[in-house]
């Protein structure tokens, strides 16, 4: 398959994935924003004004950027995770397999799809944030480049999910027990500054507490981690589970016996 | 003669120990129309999963025209187009997006796609459902839909994992007729089929699998004359009770109105009609059972134990 063939392979299978998220925008686009809401109503208006600021910013402030990057990460992971996962129940990933299609466009196309809904997630939350407060942004390339790996990178974590996924039930575990856990404990409604010591060293064990703080320095100018670090390390996973995902399907893990 | 398809000890251990494959070696060439026959679980869906990429190979050698499927499986699978046993679609798209899809996979652009959408989705009677969900056609046109889009890349070598299983014979006359023109045009077509009447109505050379091996391979006519007897239907011009006491062997009363006569092959017919007359017996129409292969297949089995 030459290079213009392969463009289209690509393009053929975001743009399956994007009608696929777009046909049931209510289960994918409605969902994130009625929970965020809830978080901006309650902790934002209700709590926030009790809490009084947070180094140095309005407490709705400071969340905000936290609350965008949480539904990046769960809607970018459940758009991968669920739909390799029903292309493997319904035996559709059969059409790309037996096609030259190679595994890394099929990968990438995959990731992609995560990566748009994510992001539009992002960009939804972002502005119903707007009807609560305001949201000013200190570096939109740092903005910008945090939200698209996180992306990326939970879209790999997906595609690990949807690959050794044998029932509905194994695609909700890792969310439920392990991604939620981590995002809520990864500093979006506190600065690990305020917790004792031994916990600050715990937190950093986080991934997550990376990329929201690096999220957050480019909508407030503060972080609790060094910039550097974060992308070093959102950078670090992202190429380890892209390096997994492929070999897992060059191998054929789960789809071919 | 330019070789579609080349197998050569192919074998296939599933990973429970299970052995599909015992070495296979087998060709097809060039615009055939081969049968791939075999009772269920002889290994006929692991041969063409193997083909196609759908199962590893635990040992041996495809090639595909000239592209090795371990060295070269890009372009062995550019030839390839895949009918599979099972649906393997999704059914909350439409035939038009599963289509074009498709031909996207095999880097063919939108415009082409579409065109050859049009060309396919009318030719096999789903034009009008092309925006209908999946879920809601019926069982034969799902069938349609899956050749319709394993010809959207136009393959060179076509390989149908029995198409025509479930659907009602006026679709699957019309499936026949198709498929005898696709091959006429040049696609040289791999069948496996349940319906052996349609194995001797299609292919030219048939093999036959059992337990993981090849028992035959020839063309479908050097096949039929190993059968060494013929069986002719006989409509009978009155009801019969039951048949003379002093019949010859070979003769069977299917209902009252139609009787089977066996024959071995070479004989005079008109001693049968003899026979007949003798007894008082008129003879208002008469035909050949059209499944002889059915016949000779349960024969190869039955000499094989199950």
């Amino acid at each position: 398959m030459n290079w213009a063939g392969i463009r289209t392979a690509y393009a053929t299978i975001l743009r399956k994935e994007v009608h696929r998220f777009m046909r049931i925008w209510q289960q994918t686009l409605l969902p994130p924003v009625m929970t965020t809401s809830l978080y901006f109503v309650i902790f934002g208006n209700l709590i926030g004004p009790r809490i009084g600021s947070m180094d140095g910013h309005r407490y709705i402030d400071f969340i905000v950027p936290g609350l965008i990057l949480m539904s990046v990460i769960t809607n970018a992971y459940a758009n991968v995770s669920s739909s390799f996962f029903s292309a493997k129940f319904q035996r559709s990933i059969e059409e790309l397999q037996v096609s030259p299609t190679p595994n890394s466009v099929i990968l990438l196309g995959y990731v992609s799809g995560g990566v748009v809904r994510g992001v539009l997630v992002g960009l939804i939350v972002a502005a119903v944030s707007l009807l609560f407060g305001q949201l000013s942004v200190h570096s939109y390339p740092v903005m910008a480049s945090v939200i698209v790996l996180t992306a990326v990178l939970f879209s790999l974590g997906g595609f690990l999910n949807g690959v050794f996924a044998r029932t509905f039930d194994d695609v909700s575990i890792v969310p439920n027990f392990i991604l939620t856990p981590l995002t809520y404990l990864g500093g979006i409604f506190y600065s690990i500054k305020l917790l004792p010591e031994f916990w600050q060293v715990v937190s950093h064990i986080n991934p997550i507490l990376y990329m929201i703080n690096a999220f957050r320095y480019g909508f407030l100018g503060i972080t609790d981690i060094r910039l550097g670090v974060s992308y070093a390390l959102i950078t670090l996973f992202t190429v380890g589970l892209f390096a997994v995902n492929l070999k897992l399907l060059n191998k054929g893990h789960g789809i071919r016996e | 003669m330019t070789v579609a398809l080349a197998i050569s000890g192919l074998r296939k251990t599933y990973g429970n120990g299970a052995v599909a494959l015992k070495g296979i070696d087998l060709e097809v060439g060039q615009g055939d129309f081969f049968g791939l026959l075999g009772r269920n679980g002889a290994g006929k869906s692991t041969v063409i999963g193997i083909i196609c990429s759908l199962v590893n190979k635990s040992a041996g050698m495809v090639r595909v025209f000239d592209a090795d499927i371990d060295r070269d499986f890009a372009q062995a699978k550019s030839y390839l187009g895949v009918v599979p046993q099972e649906f393997n679609f999704s059914i909350f798209e439409t035939p038009w997006q599963i289509v074009c899809n498709q031909a996207g996979y095999y880097g063919i652009g939108r415009k082409q796609a579409r065109d050859r959408a049009r060309q396919y989705l009318s030719q096999l009677g789903l034009w009008d459902k092309r925006d209908h969900i999946t879920r809601e056609l019926s069982g034969g046109m799902k069938r349609r839909l899956m050749i319709a889009r394993a010809l959207m890349h136009q393959p060179r070598l076509l390989i149908l994992d029995e198409p025509t299983a479930g659907v009602d014979i006026e679709i699957r006359r019309s499936m026949w007729q198709y498929l005898t023109r696709i091959n006429q045009s040049g696609t040289t077509i791999i069948l496996t089929t349940h319906y052996l009447e349609e194995a001797e109505s299609l292919c030219r050379h048939v093999a036959i699998i059992d337990r993981g091996q090849l028992v035959e391979n020839t063309s479908t006519g050097a096949l039929l004359e190993k059968l060494q007897q013929e069986t002719y239907i006989l409509d009978l011009a009155a009801p019969l009770a039951e048949l003379p006491a002093d019949r010859p062997p070979g003769w069977r009363l299917k209902d009252p109105a139609t009787l089977e006569v066996d024959m071995p092959r070479g004989s005079n017919v008109n001693r049968a009609f003899a026979e007949l007359a003798r007894r008082g017996i008129v003879v208002r129409g008469m035909r050949n059972k059209t499944n002889r292969l059915e016949r000779l297949f349960l024969d190869m089995m039955d000499q094989d134990g199950p």
